[in-house]
């Protein structure tokens, strides 16, 4: 197994736990990092992939992928942010969906 | 100068609301409004300047700064990109006159402008992008400006909605970006017209795309991944909720015809394609159901959106074999998504004004709207017969060319959705226009327009736009034969 190949798998492990977060975790604060776990994953996928071809120089631009994917996970994640904020401060709870009564509790955990 | 505008038209194009948004911003209320406005104006001439010259010289390619690949990001134009670029910039007109008069200048709405403006001009270099990872970024410029959009009123319902809408977007970018990822892994290129040519069917190749595929159908909202779509689209305002059915849906979706029909063909599993149509079938039949069963107006344009979304899938199984059935069903399944636009922003704006004349839009308290204000209740009427696919309307065309290519692809399957999805829309069309019709009950108030709004203005733009619908069907012809320009190989007539 080549190095890029173990970036990649572990590129994919991290975004599937952060998918697993998403979709089990109604607290919005909880779902918001698990898709920066997730975005983590695809940039570690790319970072890997700059590697290729052993024995090179890396591939500059797949690392540029990256801090443009940055840019745009960081800017989202603070939308994302103030979002979930302002959900919290008009309805007391900060989940989706107003039945999930535990997300209160959650967000002191 | 007519010879530089000719030359520098991709950037021009992109570059019109790209510089508005900020201006708008920059200037507050007041002056957002003539700023929006001017720009909407002035894309006009330069999209019908677009379609004209790929229609002559065919696909059209753009430097950026004049760096070229792979370093610099290319602006590519062909038949299919001109013309979402010009339902984009009609549709947008219309929806920018109608705003004007919906928000006015109230100060709370100062954001719908520079979002407004900032999601068109997204919309438009997603539509020009050349490469597989400048798609990624114009499709999360596009979904934060639309779920920001979606949040403008601040009511607490659409601000939940647009966080739902927000976490399916970036959950599907991702999917998106990690299918990236890998073909870039692959076969080293993100640029279409490279990949094109090299990529080949292998594990990796099958991997990306359908990653790419799962990511672009969230973003979509194909059945059974529209959850988000409903909420969001019908608490928005409803200028708002008539771009995101109308544009920013289509938005990924051009990405998967980019994909399956043109780059990534090759590598595409048959099976795959079969499966979309299956999903979009789908869709028809239960987002047609579901609308019928709503009791608010937004709630059923809505749903109708996720139903009308399955037909554009139906094109996927059926290009796969070639031949003439692939073109009936690319012109057809482009076709509709254009129509589609404009019935469904037209379907939208008119149900913005049943909610500013009535104070609601509970469907069972509709009754009398034809008398109170006839230019509403047709317009909403006509844009009906759009998606009921009833001649003359561009829907009748869009879903008879879809119909044909299923019948000589030998699928005739698929035309029995189609049909039935067009009776099933006649239902819960009738469901709304019937109480318009009918006689209003006794000693209701009339509540009025707000006297500060334009109401002939929004009326005027909500017509428009479903006579747009109609008109497709009688004069759609050059429509069609832009969407030919430049066509991958596969639809082009050109037997694989």
């Amino acid at each position: 197994m080549s190095q890029t190949d173990l970036y990649t798998l572990a590129g994919a492990a991290l975004f599937i736990i952060g998918l697993y977060g998403l979709m089990t975790r109604p607290h919005l604060l909880h779902k918001v990092l698990a898709l920066n776990i997730s975005s983590a994953g695809v940039f570690f996928v790319l970072v890997g992939i700059a590697r290729r071809v052993p024995g090179t120089t890396p591939d500059p631009l797949p690392h540029a992928m990256v801090l443009t994917g940055i840019v745009v996970t960081v800017s989202s994640t603070a939308f994302a942010l103030a979002l979930a904020k302002r959900i919290y401060s008009e309805t007391g709870i900060a989940a989706l969906d107003a039945s999930d009564v535990d997300a209160e509790e959650n967000a002191g955990g | 100068m007519a010879e530089w505008i000719m030359r520098q038209l991709p950037a021009l194009i992109i570059l019109v609301p790209f510089t508005a948004a900020p201006l708008a911003y920059l200037l507050g209320t007041r002056f957002g409004r003539p700023v929006g406005f001017i720009s909407a104006l002035l894309s006009q001439p330069l999209a019908v300047l677009l379609a004209i010259t790929v229609m002559r010289e065919g696909t059209l390619r753009y430097e950026v700064g004049g760096w070229g690949g792979p370093l610099g990001i290319d602006l590519v134009a062909d038949g299919l990109t001109a013309t979402m670029v010009l339902v984009t910039t009609v549709v947008g007109l219309f929806v920018t006159i109608y705003a004007l008069g919906y928000f006015g200048d109230r100060e709370r709405y100062r954001f719908f402008w520079p979002l407004w403006l900032f999601l068109w001009g997204s919309l438009l270099a997603l539509f020009f992008s050349g490469d597989i990872f400048n798609l990624y970024v114009c499709l999360e410029l596009v979904s934060m400006s639309a779920v920001a959009l979606v949040g403008l009123t601040l009511r607490r319902e659409a601000l939940v909605a647009a966080m739902r809408y927000m976490l399916a977007a970036i959950l599907g970018s991702l999917f998106y970006l990690f299918g990236v990822a890998l073909i870039y892994g692959a076969f080293g290129s993100v640029d279409m017209q490279t990949l094109r040519e090299i990529v080949r069917a292998d594990t990796t190749a099958q991997a990306a795309l359908a990653l790419m595929t799962v990511g672009l159908v969230l973003k979509t909202a194909l059945f059974p991944l529209h959850f988000w779509l409903p909420p969001a689209h019908s608490n928005a305002p409803s200028p708002v909720s008539a771009v995101l059915s109308a544009l920013v849906v289509k938005g990924s979706f051009y990405i998967l015809v980019r994909l399956w029909v043109d780059v990534a063909q090759p590598m595409a599993f048959p099976g795959v394609s079969t499966v979309l149509g299956i999903l979009g079938a789908t869709a028809i039949i239960w987002g047609s159901l579901q609308a019928f069963r709503q009791e608010r107006l937004k709630m059923l344009v809505a749903y109708s959106t996720v139903a009308q979304i399955g037909y554009l899938f139906l094109m996927f199984p059926l290009v796969t074999g070639g031949g003439q059935a692939a073109t009936d069903a690319w012109m057809g399944g482009i076709f509709h998504a254009v129509s589609h636009a404009l019935a469904k922003s037209a379907m939208f704006l008119a149900a913005g004004l049943v909610l500013a004349r009535f104070g609601h839009d509970r469907i069972d308290g509709l009754a009398g709207l034809s008398r109170r204000a006839p230019m509403t209740a047709m317009a909403f009427g006509l844009a009906g017969v759009t998606m009921m696919g009833l001649p003359p309307s561009g829907g009748f065309v869009a879903k008879w060319l879809l119909i044909r290519a299923s019948i000589e692809a030998g699928q005739w399957w698929w035309a029995v959705i189609v049909v039935t999805g067009g009776l099933l829309a006649a239902a819960y069309v009738f469901r709304v226009v019937g109480p318009f019709f009918s006689r209003e009950p006794e000693g209701i108030d009339d509540l009025d327009l707000d006297p500060g709004r334009s109401p002939w203005a929004m009326e005027g733009a909500t017509l428009a736009l479903a006579i747009g619908a109609l008109l497709l069907g009688v004069l759609g012809q050059p429509l069609l034969d832009l969407i030919m320009v430049s066509a991958p190989a596969l639809v082009a007539g050109v037997t694989p």
